[in-house]
């Protein structure tokens, strides 16, 4: 035990600091008010991510406000058994995942507003065959992750160039680069938009808000001119 | 029987209270008649502010605590159930976790009004050391409120500054243990912070700004001329020349004040209640998981000045207890501005140029500690090594520790140069400008 304090203690003084690489991000268009991005979004989450992922603090029905019909969740992506109220869980347990990755996949509910939004997009762009790596993937932006490449059919098959440090496609998947850049954009959209769905109507009310606080400070500056007009 | 009008019948009321409890006196004592200053400026807003913040701060607490569960199984879900799952749960975590900071912000600005002219000089010693346990207790009451959402920064950052426990000589590891009340932070913390945050430091603050308050009308607030106002009277009715009654010429005075804090504050909780990770951190939207230590571990901004004078000391004989008392007096020493003070007047208005350098360079002093408590200490890289003394070492450390004498030196000097500073004539009468 006291080593794990004397070792905390050493962390928080000292400068140790795991550096990431400085990876140039490439900036990812996140437009909220496109509703059909988020659908698009929602189901390439639903039917890629969601079987090792969970998102269990986001609710099948909140789907309702990016203008998905029930009766569509309820087809079309909805787990047999699962009611829209539910959340996004998987049934993947956590210690058997953990045996198969080294890792177990994390909830990805809130990893929008712990990684942000470029770091997705980046990261689903970044994956490239490594014969190294038991999972035969690496990545660029999260260096030897524990996932492999589940879009690649998609993508096609990257490599890395170990001189530029730069990706260059070396097998074509179903979609060309721009076909793959939209399903990403569309994804991280919908990502960003699940870790926190309230967020466009918190800017909407924010407006109203804020519109009205200026009209009370007209009011109380002139309250205020009325009542000190003879303080001199 | 004639009927009675409306006004005569609260008159009615009033007096039947009256003659039970002391309402009308208290409202008089405290509000219509309680004189103050004519020439409060911009600097005079944050007091009221505070109490306004702390007040919203209880209110939203009050609502998050229906929802929250202080249980670390719990604890990080029943914050994001808040968030999504409880109507308008956002809006009053997000009010709350703002008001944190804001409360913070009016704090060290309501603190630095004082410092510029010299609320804190007799007969006003004990208002400001009231203050100064309101700002240890808010500071305790933060730190404890920073673990609840169950994040990897609330539980690394919980870790670290109970470590610092652990640094006293001799009863270090065993006290740090008894603040956790387990081996690490765990579930037994957990509770009892969320103790700590929802009852007893509230309950103390409420006691503490009560005297604050109670002092503050006793001796009558200080003004940005630094002059008493009880020593020109009108002969007749007793009342201060340059007093105005509080209620209503500063309550709608203040209403300006607080409607122009809540357009910046409704801007942040609306538009960004992260504050570009100042006010809630990307890592806090992680779970606390004891096996992973997050890269960078930093205090909220609000402890990163003395985060800061933590870092600078360096240790001796393997010892990180001189950087944790160091730390402490960077906070305690504030109670002995009033006897340090060796100035004939109050306000920075008549001081001289001395004051003037010392206060701002402690200012400076603070900003750029506070933002250095806020990034790696390698920040900034190292000297080379062909530089004597300070080559290899890191940049940023050596600037957190001149920085860190300055911010010492402010106080400790303050008796020297106060006195030798030379003053202005103060006037007799306040100024409106």
């Amino acid at each position: 035990m006291k080593k794990i304090i004397i070792l905390i203690l050493i962390l928080s003084h000292s400068s140790f600091i795991f550096a990431d690489d400085k990876i140039i991000f490439e900036k990812v268009p996140i437009d909220l008010t496109n509703k059909s991005s988020l659908q698009k979004g929602a189901k390439t989450f639903i039917n890629y991510c969601l079987n090792c992922h969970s998102a269990k603090y986001m609710r099948y029905n909140k789907l309702l406000d990016i203008g998905l019909s029930k009766k569509n969740i309820e087809e079309n992506l909805l787990f047999t058994g699962k009611k829209i109220g539910d959340p996004m869980e998987i049934s993947m347990p956590v210690k058997e995942s953990k045996k198969w990755f080294g890792a177990s996949p994390p909830d990805l509910s809130l990893v929008a507003r712990s990684r942000g939004s470029d770091w997705i997009y980046n990261y689903m762009k970044g994956f490239y065959r490594d014969s190294s790596r038991k999972i035969g993937w690496n990545n660029l932006v999260y260096v030897n992750t524990a996932m492999p490449h589940i879009l690649w059919e998609l993508q096609g098959e990257q490599e890395l160039n170990e001189k530029t440090g730069k990706l260059s496609l070396i097998k074509p998947g179903k979609l060309n680069q721009k076909e793959y850049d939209a399903v990403i954009t569309d994804l991280t959209n919908y990502i960003t938009y699940m870790s926190e769905p309230d967020q466009l109507k918190r800017k909407k009310m924010g407006i109203y808000v804020v519109g009205f606080l200026f009209l009370l400070l007209f009011l109380v500056v002139k309250l205020k001119q009325e009542f000190w007009k003879d303080i001199k | 029987m004639p009927k009675k009008n409306d006004s005569q019948n609260s008159r009615g009321l009033i007096s039947w209270i009256d003659e039970r409890f002391p309402l009308s006196s208290f409202i008089k004592n405290h509000l219509t008649g309680y004189y103050a200053p004519k020439n409060f400026n911009f600097w005079y807003f944050f007091g009221a502010l505070a109490l306004f913040i702390f007040v919203m701060q209880i209110l939203t607490g009050i609502f998050l605590t229906m929802h929250y569960k202080p249980d670390a199984s719990q604890a990080f879900a029943s914050v994001e159930y808040i968030m999504r799952d409880v109507s308008f749960g956002w809006l009053i975590r997000y009010m709350h976790s703002t008001g944190a900071s804001l409360f913070f912000v009016v704090i060290y600005l309501h603190m630095f009004k004082s410092l510029m002219y010299g609320s804190y000089q007799k007969p006003r010693e004990l208002l400001w050391i009231f203050g100064v346990v309101i700002f240890l207790a808010l500071m305790a009451e933060a730190f404890f409120g920073y673990l609840l959402p169950w994040g990897q920064m609330s539980y690394w950052g919980a870790q670290v500054i109970v470590n610092l426990f652990a640094t006293v000589p001799f009863i270090g590891p065993d006290l740090a243990e008894w603040v956790r009340g387990d081996y690490l932070i765990s579930d037994a913390t957990l509770n009892r912070f969320f103790a700590f945050h929802v009852i007893a430091l509230p309950l103390a603050l409420a006691g503490l700004i009560f005297c604050h308050l109670i002092a503050l009308h006793e001796v009558g607030s200080n003004n940005p001329d630094g002059i008493e106002i009880k020593k020109f009277k009108d002969k007749r009715t007793g009342i201060p020349l340059d007093g105005i009654p509080f209620h209503p010429y500063y309550t709608v005075k203040d209403l300006i004040g607080l409607t122009i804090f809540l357009i910046v504050f409704a801007l942040i909780i609306f538009f960004m209640p992260e504050m570009g990770g100042y006010f809630l951190e990307a890592n806090n939207f992680v779970p606390a998981d004891p096996l992973v230590t997050p890269s960078h571990i930093a205090p909220v901004w609000y402890f990163t000045p003395f985060y800061s004078i933590l870092r600078a000391v360096p240790p001796i004989l393997n010892s990180q207890f001189p950087g944790v008392a160091a730390m402490g007096f960077s906070v305690l020493i504030f109670f002995f501005v009033p006897w340090l003070d060796k100035s004939p007047v109050r306000s920075i208005r008549y001081k001289g140029i001395l004051y003037k350098k010392w206060l701002g360079a402690f200012v400076i002093s603070f900003i750029i500690l506070g933002y250095l408590g806020t990034v790696p200490s390698n920040v900034w890289g190292q000297f080379s090594s062909a530089i004597p003394l300070l080559g290899g070492s890191d940049i940023a450390t050596v600037v957190a520790r001149i920085f860190t004498i300055i911010y010492f030196l402010f106080f400790i000097l303050m008796p020297i140069y106060s006195k030798k500073d030379k003053t202005k004539p103060v006037p007799t009468r306040v100024r409106m400008k």
